[in-house]
């Protein structure tokens, strides 16, 4: 399908963060890769680019962004609510919309997920999670190309812009790509690190869930259930079920996702069964593997929904990827050595011993 | 337990009243075994894993021997610089243990230099010094197992005139006697020669993986290390080669669920070549294999399978089943020699630097060297040399039945081994003097109400810690024999309704019904998908392993019989629980959490 402003997912991959943005380009590695990833589309950089000439033909409102005080938090809250109305209310340039139409109608019936796939993610902005927005559960061309639009503005959210200015990121070379996938109806998800996030420890996988959409848990509404997994032996070294009081879900007509109170027999019931839990970590070192690196990666598990839950369902194909990325803070972190080899191998017990046992 | 509920604390020994019924506890022990006014100013930990049951005079042997040897070990032959040995005390007969550390640093110092070169010898020469160790091991087996009881007939041996040997029978009572505790002494003195070191290799290598994999579990700590010829699944190997013989010889009709042995030894003798075939492959396997204890060898009443064929007997007919059905698979030896390699090299590549990966390969290296005896010895030291042991103590035991001291040969394990000294004497006398033996009216009422006080005793529960509560218990050796961490002592403290918390052995989580042996020759009793609840098990209670789903046990740590087993089949195992045998019925529903270390009644 690769035209000038969208193309297949899969025909993206870690190089092309430029044209499709870093989400995109993370999930087409994915799925090159072979790990499962929703069908989707790319709306590229070029795309938005298209529009922002048309929104600021000389740049001159992204200039003034560019040029405010990092502590100026009023003047980039006033500034970026500006620029943010424009991008959202200017139509869309016609041959970008010509594009978008027949991808989404290549894409199929049913509801899809808008993304935003920022070019600038690097680590600690990739850490702010939620700066840039998803819409899920979105209906219609019509509806898409709104939210298109609402994603590309979402680069101009204030948060997002106070950033820069306090890191000192300009605005010039700034772009957005934007992600259009199926919208998956998924029985649990959640995120997981393949290391732990508490100790680093790089020999296991910790898993995070709940019932329902991930959103409940990325937002912070539910206290999720966890699972710490081993990579080596797949043996499962922590588990403790959350409350889980809310669920996120949609409906199979409208627009947008609810939040409702969780059924209440699910509230204290593991959202994942051990043998799914081994299975995610199995797919997480998978990606791990693929980059050579550890990954904080989301995730979903398809099967019924959380009010009838199948939770002995056929789980093995069902796994669902919607984001890898490096995590960045133990990457970041140098530890000494825990020990060196000695002269002879009983000096490390000789050593031992002279401590208190 | 007792005291305000915002600070739990364990009684003091001097809180400690005497069971009910078991008034005279006390004359059973000798006075070393006593608390001591002073002994409530320090923390004691019940030693649930060796001494589960309420102490017979005799067997407390297996505590004051065992202890003698492993502080000599420690104090005074290796000189470890921050440890002595061990103290024990018995209080309405449970066995209580306190470890003496060395904290001053100077003289951690001055033992640490005698120690590096010590240690330092032992672990340079360590398979050269172990095999000859595994030589010296098997000449007291022998010499054990060839000691006689004299017969004292009416009329000494002519040989003794024509030899001029001049020493009648009587005297060799007693020197036969000693000889046998003496062995016992000496079997112990070695048991403890390699013991610590090894535990000490595989300490560092264990807080080494806990270091650099902080959520690595105990057992895929210890799966790296892990033999896989280990001696300990012989005896089961061999009951499996005797299950396989009984088909292709055509006996296997023999074998039934609750068949009798010897009435199948005196049928097989009727079934002709095949039958012989059977029978002498049957006593080949026998001596040695079947010298493993049906417990872990510090109790008489644990029998052998040699002393009882029920045991074995009651596993052949499931085996011969399976021959049949051409379900019974050898141990995969080759794939669980993979396995453990891929674990130890994928943990290995975890590793952060050149510089870790070089002391993983020394430390591993060093454990896969000093394993094989911390595997292996309890097969010659506490199941085989043990079983021969009290097998001789019951021969004396049967003399002193004869001569009428005794009612009966096992009442001799009611006596302390210098009563039994004081009873063979009083049968030398007699022999000499042409006089029946006095011991009768003197015993026999000792006999009768000791019985009477072990069966009030088992009524007690002993409290799992006395004394105060330490500040820090980071004692690995501690932690890996007993299981006993600060963790262990928090929830001593807080016990929870409907939770028992042990040690996780082997990894997974299932849920069933369960099914609570105390003895070993009720595995008859065991159908499949049931969760074994049992006191502790031993090589013995391999069968068994093949019906279950998940094995919890009163006492193990995680390198415990039931932990490798466990593991090996891959099935949840949680070891060390203290009580679970007492707290679970058979037909509950329990939960086994193996990750954890947690069971639970569900219904």
């Amino acid at each position: 399908m690769t035209q000038l402003f969208t193309c297949w997912t899969a025909e993206v991959g870690a190089a092309d963060a430029a044209r499709a943005g870093g989400k995109a380009a993370a999930l087409g590695e994915l799925a090159r890769a072979g790990l499962p990833v929703p069908r989707g589309f790319v709306i590229t950089t070029a795309a938005f680019l298209s529009h922002m000439d048309g929104v600021d033909p000389d740049g001159a409102a992204r200039g003034a962004l560019g040029a405010l005080a990092a502590d100026d938090l009023a003047g980039i809250s006033r500034a970026a609510a500006g620029l943010r109305g424009r991008v959202v209310a200017a139509g869309l340039p016609p041959e970008v919309a010509s594009e978008i139409a027949p991808a989404c109608a290549a894409l199929g019936e049913g509801p899809v997920a808008v993304r935003s796939s920022a070019t600038l993610e690097d680590s600690a902005e990739a850490s702010f999670a939620g700066l840039q927005d998803t819409y899920l559960a979105v209906r219609g061309t019509d509806a898409v190309l709104d939210r298109v639009r609402a994603c590309w503005a979402s680069l101009y959210n204030d948060e997002s812009v106070a950033y820069r200015r306090r890191q000192g990121i300009g605005e010039d070379g700034l772009a957005m790509g934007v992600v259009v996938q199926r919208m998956l109806n998924p029985r649990s998800a959640g995120v997981m690190f393949t290391r732990s996030p508490v100790t680093g420890d790089r020999s296991v996988v910790a898993i995070e869930g709940t019932w329902g959409l991930g959103s409940a848990l990325v937002g912070g509404e539910v206290t999720p259930d966890s699972f710490t997994v081993s990579k080596v032996t797949g043996e499962i070294t922590g588990r403790r079920v959350g409350v889980k009081l809310r669920v996120h879900s949609f409906t199979p007509n409208g627009q947008g996702i609810s939040a409702s109170p969780m059924p209440f027999a699910l509230r204290r019931s593991a959202c994942l069964s051990d043998d799914e839990a081994r299975a995610l970590a199995q797919t997480g070192r998978q990606v791990e593997d693929h980059y050579g690196a550890p990954q904080d990666i989301e995730w979903a598990l398809l099967g019924d929904s959380p009010c009838h839950p199948a939770l002995h369902a056929d789980f093995a194909d069902r796994i669902v990827l919607l984001q890898s990325r490096p995590e960045t803070v133990w990457a970041a972190r140098d530890r000494a050595p825990i020990a060196s080899p000695q002269v002879k191998a009983s000096d490390h017990v000789l050593a031992r011993f002279r401590r208190a046992l | 337990m007792d005291g305000n509920a915002s600070t739990p604390r364990f009684p003091l020994p001097s809180e400690i009243a005497d069971a009910p019924g078991a008034e005279g506890w006390r004359s059973m022990y000798p006075y070393f075994t006593r608390f001591q006014p002073e002994d409530d100013k320090r923390f004691w930990f019940y030693n649930s894993m060796h001494f589960p049951e309420p102490m017979p005079a005799f067997d407390t042997i297996t505590a004051e021997v065992p202890y003698s040897a492993i502080g000599a070990n420690t104090a005074r032959l290796f000189v470890f610089p921050t440890t002595l040995g061990i103290e024990h005390r018995i209080v309405n007969g449970r066995v209580y243990i306190t470890a003496n550390p060395v904290t001053d640093p100077d003289e951690i110092g001055r033992r640490a230099a005698i120690f590096a070169e010590r240690a330092g010898y032992y672990y340079e020469n360590w398979d050269t010094l172990y095999q000859g160790w595994k030589i010296r091991i098997k000449g007291l087996i022998d010499e054990i197992t060839s000691i006689t009881v004299p017969e004292l007939p009416e009329f000494d041996d002519a040989a003794v005139i024509t030899e001029s040997r001049g020493v009648a029978q009587n005297h060799y009572v007693r020197e036969n006697f000693h000889r046998c505790i003496d062995l016992f002494s000496v079997m112990w003195h070695h048991h403890t020669e390699f013991l610590m070191l090894g535990y000490g290799a595989y300490v560092v290598f264990f807080q080494f993986c806990k270091q650099a994999f902080p959520e690595i579990s105990d057992q895929a700590v210890a799966r790296m290390v892990a033999g896989i010829d280990v001696i300990m699944y012989r005896p089961d190997d061999e009951l499996r080669g005797l299950a396989r013989l009984a088909v292709e010889a055509g006996v296997a009709d023999l074998f039934t669920e609750g068949c009798s042995p010897p009435a199948v030894l005196a049928a097989l003798a009727e079934r002709g070549e095949g039958g012989q075939r059977w029978l002498s492959a049957f006593e080949r396997a026998r001596d040695p294999w079947f010298n493993v204890s049906t417990g872990d060898g510090f109790y008489h009443h644990h029998r052998s399978w040699a002393d009882d064929l029920t045991v074995p007997f009651a596993a052949l007919p499931r085996y011969v089943a399976q021959v049949r059905d051409g379900m019974l698979a050898d141990r995969p030896t080759e794939a669980l020699r993979a396995e453990r390699d891929r674990i130890a090299s994928s943990y290995r590549d975890l590793l952060g630097s050149d510089e870790e990966k070089a002391a993983f390969d020394q430390m591993l290296g060093l454990c896969r060297v000093v394993f094989p005896y911390v595997e292996d010895h309890k097969f010659y030291c506490e199941h085989w040399f043990t079983s021969q042991f009290f097998a001789r103590i019951r021969e004396f035991g049967a003399l002193l039945a004869r001569s009428g001291v005794l009612a009966e040969a096992e009442d001799v394990f009611q006596l302390h081994h210098t009563e039994v000294d004081q009873a063979l004497s009083d049968v030398m006398l007699a022999w000499a003097a042409g006089a029946p033996p006095v011991g009768a009216a003197h015993f026999r009422p000792i006999v009768a109400e000791r019985k009477r006080i072990l069966e009030a005793l088992r009524g007690w529960s002993p409290p799992p810690a006395l004394g105060p509560v330490p500040e820090a218990l980071n004692d690995p050796a501690v932690h890996m024999l007993w299981g006993v961490t600060q963790t262990t002592i928090e929830a001593w403290l807080r016990p929870s309704e409907g939770e028992i918390r042990g040690v996780g052995a082997s990894s997974g989580v299932v849920e069933g019904p369960a099914r609570v042996l105390t003895e070993v020759n009720q595995i008859g009793e065991v159908r499949d998908g049931e969760i074994l609840v049992c006191p502790v098990t031993a090589p013995s209670w391999a069968p068994v392993f093949g019906k279950i789903r998940a094995a919890v046990s009163d006492i193990g740590g995680s390198m415990s019989h039931a932990a490798i087993v466990a593991r090996e089949y891959g099935m949840p195992a949680v070891v060390g629980t203290g009580d679970a045998t007492k707290r679970i019925s058979t037909g509950q529903r329990v939960r086994v959490d193996g990750d954890r270390g947690i069971v639970q009644v569900i219904a």
